[in-house]
C-alpha cells in the first residue's frame, strides 16, 4: 500500500500548506492593511471589527511570527476560524456550518452525475467517431467557453422570474424551517433544480471532450483490435478494453477538473443567491469579511482535497499498476 | 504546418479581438462611463447594444473593455508560462531533492482550488488594477502546465539524441536549450492558450463579483452592474447578453486553436469525417465502409 500511503502523505503536506497560506497571506502585505482596509470599507467597520482585524492581520507586535504561528493552529484545532464582520458577532465557523450543507449537496450531486454522465457520453462520441455524435465537439466547446455564471443569468431569464416555472432565489421558500418534511424537502429541490442543470451543463463538457479524446486514442491500440478479433461483442470491447483503460487519465485528471468545478458553481450560487459557500463568500468579498473569506478558502480546499482522495482510492481499484509492492 | 479549418477560424476570431482591443476605445462612439439622457433603453440605432440604468452606451462599455480583457489574459498567460517551462523542465531534466520538490510543490499548486485562492489574494491586496490581476492569476495558474511540461521532459530524456549529447559533453544549458525545448513547442503553445482562456474567466468572475476595481472597464464590470442593477429582474437582457458572447467567443477563438496544436501534436485526433475508414470486424478481417453505408 505504498502508493496509498504516499499519497495521504502529498494530501496532508497540501493541507498544511493551504493552512499556512492561509496564514501567512494577511502578514506578508507591507504597509499597514487594516488602515487601508479601514479606508476601503468608508466607515461600515465596528470598533470591535477593526479589533479583530488586528489581530488576523497578526500585528500584534508583542508576539514573535512563530508564536502566533502555534496561536493560530490552537484555534484552528478548536474549530475556531474567528468572528465573522459581515454577521458580527457569529462565529466564522457557525456561518459556513449553515452554507455547507448547501453547497455539498448541491456540488456534490452535480459533480458525480456530471462526471459520470459526461464521461458516458464521452466514451461513445469517442467510440462512433466520424458520426453525428461528433456534433458534440463545437457545442461542448462553445459551453466550455461560456462562465457557468453567465449561463445561470441566462436561464434565470429565460425560466425563472415572474412568469416562469422556476423560483431564481433562494435556496427553498422563504416562511419554510429547514428540516426534513415533505414541504420543505420539495421546495429544496426546486429551488436547486435550475442551478444544478447549469452546473451539470457547463461541468459536462469537459468531461466529454477529455474522455473523447482518450477512447480516439485507445481505439487504434493493438489490445483493442486483438479484443474484435476474437469476436467479443461490440458493447464489450467498448467498455471493458477501450472505456477502462481511457478513464485512468480523467480519473487522475479529478483534481484540476474538480478545483475548476468547485470555483464555476460557486459562481452559480451567487447568482441565484442559493444560501452555499458561494453567496456566502460573495457576501464576505462585499463586505470586507476577511475571517469569513479565508474560512471559506480552506473549508474548500479541503473538501477538494477529500474529493481527490476518493478519487486517488477509485484510480486504486481501476489501475492494477499501482497496487503493486514497492 | 498546414493549418486546419479549426485553427484558421480561431485565428481569424482572435484577430478580430486583437483588432478590437486596440482602437476599441477610439471606435467607441460614446465614454463608456458618460451618463446619458437615455437610460435603460433597449437596442436602437444610436445605442447598438442598448444603454445601463445612468445611460451609458454598452456597445461602448464592450468595446473599450477589450483592451483590459486581452491584456489581463496574455500577461497572466506569458507570466504562468514561463513559470511552467521553468519548473517543469527543471523538474524532469534535473534530478535530486530540488526537482522532487519542485515537481511537489506544481502538485501542491494544482490541488488548491485556484478560484477561491486567487479571490483571497486579490481581496488581501492594497490595489486592484489589471496588472495586479494579471500578476495574481499568472503567479496561480501555472501548475498544470509545469506538471504536462515535466511528463513530457521527462520521456525525452531518455532518447537517444538526447543522451548522445550528453555523452558528447554537451552542457546541460545546451541540451536543454537546443535538444530539448525545441520539441516542447507545440506542448508550451497549447499550455499558453489554455492558460490564457483560464486567465480571462477568472479575470471577467473577479471583475463580477466585485473584487477588482470596478473603475477599469472590462467585460465582468459591464455584468457586475448588470448584476447588482439587477438587469434580470427588469428584463434588461441587452445589458448582459453582448459581454457574455463576447467572452464565449473569445473563448472558443482559444479552444479551436488549442484543438489545432492538439491534432498538430497527435495525429490520432484529426477528424476522418466523410473519408473512407477500415475498422477491424470479427474474423479480423479488415473491411472498407462508408459513411451510412450498409453494414452500419
Amino acid at each position: 500500500m505504498s502508493y496509498l500511503l504516499r499519497r495521504t502523505g502529498f494530501y496532508l503536506l497540501t493541507a498544511w500548506i493551504a493552512i499556512t497560506i492561509n496564514f501567512l497571506l494577511p502578514r506578508l502585505i507591507p504597509g499597514d492593511p487594516v488602515m487601508s482596509l479601514i479606508n476601503r470599507a468608508q466607515g461600515q467597520l465596528s470598533t470591535q471589527a477593526i479589533q479583530s482585524l488586528y489581530v488576523l492581520f497578526g500585528l500584534n507586535k508583542d508576539e514573535s511570527i512563530f508564536v502566533q504561528y502555534g496561536h493560530y493552529w490552537a484555534q484552528l484545532l478548536h474549530g475556531d476560524l474567528g468572528l465573522s464582520f459581515a454577521f458580527f458577532p457569529t462565529p466564522v465557523a457557525s456561518v459556513i456550518a449553515d452554507s455547507l450543507p448547501w453547497t455539498l449537496a448541491l456540488v456534490g450531486i452535480t459533480t458525480l452525475a456530471s462526471f459520470l454522465l459526461g464521461t458516458a457520453l464521452g466514451v461513445y462520441a469517442g467510440w462512433r467517431r466520424g458520426s453525428w455524435l461528433d456534433l458534440v465537439i463545437p457545442v461542448t466547446t462553445f459551453l466550455s467557453s461560456v462562465p457557468y455564471f453567465w449561463l445561470g443569468l441566462i436561464a434565470i431569464a429565460l425560466f425563472a422570474g415572474v412568469n416562469g416555472i422556476f423560483p431564481s432565489s433562494g435556496g427553498y421558500e422563504p416562511g419554510l424551517v429547514p428540516g426534513w418534511d415533505p414541504d420543505f424537502l420539495l421546495s429544496a429541490v426546486q429551488h436547486s433544480l435550475l442551478p444544478a442543470v447549469t452546473i451539470l451543463l457547463s461541468s459536462m463538457s469537459g468531461w466529454i471532450l477529455s474522455m473523447r479524446n482518450m477512447m480516439v486514442t485507445v481505439a487504434a491500440e493493438d489490445y483493442v483490435t486483438v479484443a474484435h478479433a476474437k469476436g467479443l461483442s461490440e458493447r464489450r470491447v467498448m467498455v471493458s478494453y477501450a472505456a477502462r483503460n481511457a478513464l485512468l487519465p480523467s480519473v487522475s485528471g479529478f483534481a484540476l477538473s474538480l478545483g475548476l468545478v468547485v470555483g464555476g458553481t460557486l459562481l452559480v450560487e451567487i447568482v441565484f443567491s442559493y444560501p452555499g459557500l458561494g453567496f456566502e463568500l460573495f457576501q464576505a468579498v462585499g463586505a470586507k469579511d476577511y475571517p469569513l473569506m479565508q474560512g471559506i478558502f480552506l473549508i474548500i480546499t479541503l473538501s477538494v482535497l477529500a474529493a481527490n482522495f476518493v478519487a486517488d482510492l477509485a484510480y486504486l481499484v481501476l489501475d492494477p499498476r499501482t497496487r503493486r509492492e514497492g | 504546418m498546414r493549418l486546419n479549418a479549426k485553427t484558421k477560424i480561431g485565428l481569424v476570431l482572435l484577430a478580430g479581438f486583437a483588432l478590437f482591443a486596440v482602437i476599441g476605445p477610439w471606435i467607441a462612439p460614446y465614454d463608456p462611463t458618460e451618463r446619458g439622457g437615455d437610460m435603460l433603453q433597449p437596442p436602437s440605432a444610436q445605442h447598438w447594444f442598448g444603454t445601463t440604468h445612468l445611460g451609458q452606451d454598452i456597445l461602448s462599455q464592450v468595446l473599450t473593455g477589450t483592451r483590459g480583457v486581452l491584456l489581463v489574459g496574455f500577461v497572466a498567460g506569458v507570466v504562468a508560462t514561463v513559470l511552467a517551462v521553468l519548473v517543469g523542465i527543471a523538474s524532469g531534466y534535473l534530478t535530486g531533492l530540488a526537482a522532487e520538490g519542485l515537481s511537489a510543490v506544481s502538485n501542491v499548486f494544482l490541488v488548491i482550488p485556484a478560484l477561491p485562492l486567487i479571490i483571497i489574494v486579490a481581496s488581501t491586496l492594497p490595489g486592484t488594477g489589471d496588472w495586479t490581476i494579471a500578476l495574481v492569476i499568472g503567479l496561480t495558474s501555472w501548475a498544470w502546465g509545469a506538471r504536462v511540461l515535466r511528463a513530457q521532459t521527462l520521456s525525452l530524456r531518455r532518447r537517444d539524441y538526447v543522451q548522445a549529447a550528453r555523452a558528447t559533453g554537451e552542457p546541460t544549458w545546451r541540451i536543454i536549450g537546443f535538444e530539448i525545448l525545441p520539441n516542447l513547442t507545440a506542448v508550451i503553445a497549447s499550455g499558453f492558450v489554455g492558460t490564457v482562456i483560464f486567465a480571462v474567466l477568472s479575470e471577467i468572475t473577479l471583475a463580477f463579483i466585485g473584487v477588482s476595481d470596478i473603475s477599469d472597464w472590462n467585460w465582468g464590470t459591464i455584468l457586475f452592474w448588470a448584476q447588482s442593477q439587477q438587469a434580470l429582474a427588469q428584463g434588461a437582457w441587452w445589458w448582459f447578453v453582448p459581454a457574455g458572447l463576447a467572452i464565449a467567443l473569445l473563448g472558443t477563438a482559444l479552444s479551436l486553436l488549442n484543438f489545432g496544436i492538439d491534432e498538430f501534436v497527435s495525429p490520432r485526433l484529426r477528424a476522418c469525417a466523410g473519408t473512407a475508414k477500415v475498422r477491424m470486424r470479427v474474423g479480423f478481417t479488415p473491411v472498407l465502409r462508408r459513411e451510412g453505408g450498409p453494414g452500419e
